[in-house]
């Protein structure tokens, strides 16, 4: 099945579940999910913990492989043909052993076609990419630094910075956002919003934060847990650029509760199952 | 005074301190230079065999380190593999400590079966003294690598060489580095065995005669020699894993350079 299809989406999962052990020892990590992305789009998942929002991140890049049903990406089936991803974690994992700018441009030492192209233009072209976007965040002249010299906000600018380097097709962002203060937090997603409007990848986000959701994606996923399953798919009408206070008006106060509802209601399935 | 300086002077004056205590014990306890010589005693065979020593320290120093390199180069290489590979892990493994349990005294003859007397065997035995730690330690710093950080070269769709290259081996440098200070030092003991064993040069050998011949401030004298040598291996390693693996300590001059 790696032939091309023609289809309006850019990233399909059809019938997709994933099972992990094996008899009396399954573990249902993900129900029959079906998810669709256009290309461009920017999806929020959002859910409890444990409901399989990072697996369907780990299906998409084709970290691991459904257990029943189909990923496509772009048309093809996962891993057959290489699509540029990028990614970045609630933890930023740079590499200590690197400058900030090696670590932003380690993408581009892996990734084809840039890859061929590392040894020549790693000083010229590919430096001043890596100098561009992190001037971009907020981190010009912080190239040099090794990461331990960086704060916890700083290091996650940079990781964001490396996802984005390497013009990635598909963006997968797992709680990027998850383990910083409030002001760092919100000051990264309007960074986020923009890098996303100049570039458009097609984003997938991970976030327990409703209001992180509401901010950056076009479309917010419900989920559930035990099994994983999405149970709401809603598109956020909110024009853009947003703004933090667009999320104090009643309209985005509104959806945000309703997405709270859904999640709660949705526990005591949890038990049950 | 700042404290760098003040720490390198306190230590100096305790390890010359130690000397100069041993010196006067000898003194006011009249032990025979046949027991324990004088420090001062032995610097003074040291300074008068010279031109007689140089010879073997020369040949000690070399063959030590033609071991060590061969100890270092198949460490790094079966440290790689059992690092990377559970079967290999766990097949190498209980070999390896088996391996590291025999002592080397024991394999010498064997060794001067197959190749006869001399530097071979000082070479072979100062090459399977460092490897142990070497292989330990490098498979440790690959087997102890955070999956997080293969996790952003996987999302990269980078291939098991790629991950190995970049962020395997950099992470194991500062395992690697610890494990050359130690490793350093057994090659010495190792090529010291052999020489007392089998050989009629190198610094083991001198002092093989030298005890048989009770002149027992000369044997001392060979050790110091060795000692010194191995303190300045130590050092050497030191220096270049501060250079290397500054990182690992969050040194600032590090981030610098």
């Amino acid at each position: 099945m790696t032939a091309a299809r023609h289809s309006d989406y850019y990233v399909e999962l059809e019938g997709v579940t994933l099972t992990y052990g094996r008899d009396d020892k399954r573990v249902n990590a993900l129900g029959l999910t079906d998810l669709r992305l256009k290309q461009g789009d920017f999806v929020a998942l959002v859910g409890p913990s444990g409901c399989g929002k990072s697996t369907i991140l780990k299906l998409v890049t084709g970290l691991i492989k459904a257990t029943t049903g189909y990923v496509y990406v772009a048309g093809r089936e996962v891993g057959a043909e290489p699509v540029r991803v990028g990614m970045a974690f609630q933890n930023p994992t740079m590499l200590p052993w690197l400058s900030v700018r090696d670590n932003v441009m380690m993408p581009l030492k892996i990734v084809p076609p840039f890859r061929a192209q590392y040894r020549s233009k790693r000083k010229t072209e590919f430096r001043d990419r890596a100098e561009a976007l992190l001037k971009e965040v907020g981190l010009a002249n912080f190239g040099d630094k090794h990461p331990w010299q960086l704060s916890g906000g700083m290091l996650q600018r940079a990781s964001l910075c490396r996802a984005l380097v390497h013009e990635p097709q598909l963006l997968m962002l797992d709680e990027p956002f998850g383990a910083l203060d409030q002001f760092t937090r919100e000051e990264l997603w309007a960074i986020m919003q923009e890098l996303w409007m100049k570039l458009r990848p097609t984003v997938l986000l991970v976030t327990h934060d409703l209001k992180e959701a509401g901010y950056l994606a076009n479309r917010i996923c419900v989920m559930r847990a035990r099994p994983g399953q999405i149970i709401d798919d809603a598109e956020v009408q909110f024009p853009r650029p947003r703004t933090i206070e667009m999320s104090y008006t009643p309209d985005f106060v509104g959806m945000t509760q309703r997405l709270r509802e859904l999640i709660v209601s949705a526990k005591p399935s949890q038990e049950a199952a | 005074m700042d404290p760098q300086t003040r720490r390198r002077l306190d230590s100096t004056l305790f390890i010359i301190g130690f000397f100069v205590l041993w010196e006067l014990l000898c003194w006011i306890f009249n032990v025979s230079d046949i027991v324990l010589p004088k420090p001062s005693q032995i610097i003074v065979t040291l300074i008068e065999r010279w031109p007689a020593l140089w010879p073997h320290t020369v040949q000690t120093l070399y063959t030590t380190l033609i071991g060590f390199a061969f100890g270092i180069i198949i460490g790094v290489l079966l440290g790689m593999l059992v690092g990377s590979s559970r079967l290999a892990y766990d097949v190498a493994y209980p070999l390896l400590i088996g391996f590291a349990t025999i002592p080397k005294v024991a394999v010498v003859p064997i060794f001067v079966l197959w190749f006869g007397a001399g530097t071979v065997p000082a070479v072979l035995t100062a090459m399977i003294m460092s490897v142990f730690p070497i292989v330990v330690n490098v498979a440790t710093g690959l087997a102890t690598t955070e999956p997080e950080l293969e996790d952003v070269m996987k999302a990269l769709h980078a291939s098991k060489l790629d991950i190995l290259w970049n962020v395997g081996l950099p992470r194991t440098m500062p395992y690697f580095f610890a494990s050359l200070k130690v490793a350093v030092t057994l090659a010495f003991v190792g090529t010291v065995i052999s020489e007392t064993v089998a050989s009629n040069r190198g610094i083991g050998n001198v002092m093989m005669i030298a005890s048989s011949n009770f002149e027992v401030p000369l044997v001392f004298a060979g050790l110091l020699i060795l000692a010194i040598m191995g303190v300045a291996l130590y050092a050497i390693f030191s220096l270049i894993e501060g250079r290397v693996t500054g990182w690992a300590h969050r040194k600032d001059d590090f981030a610098m350079g």
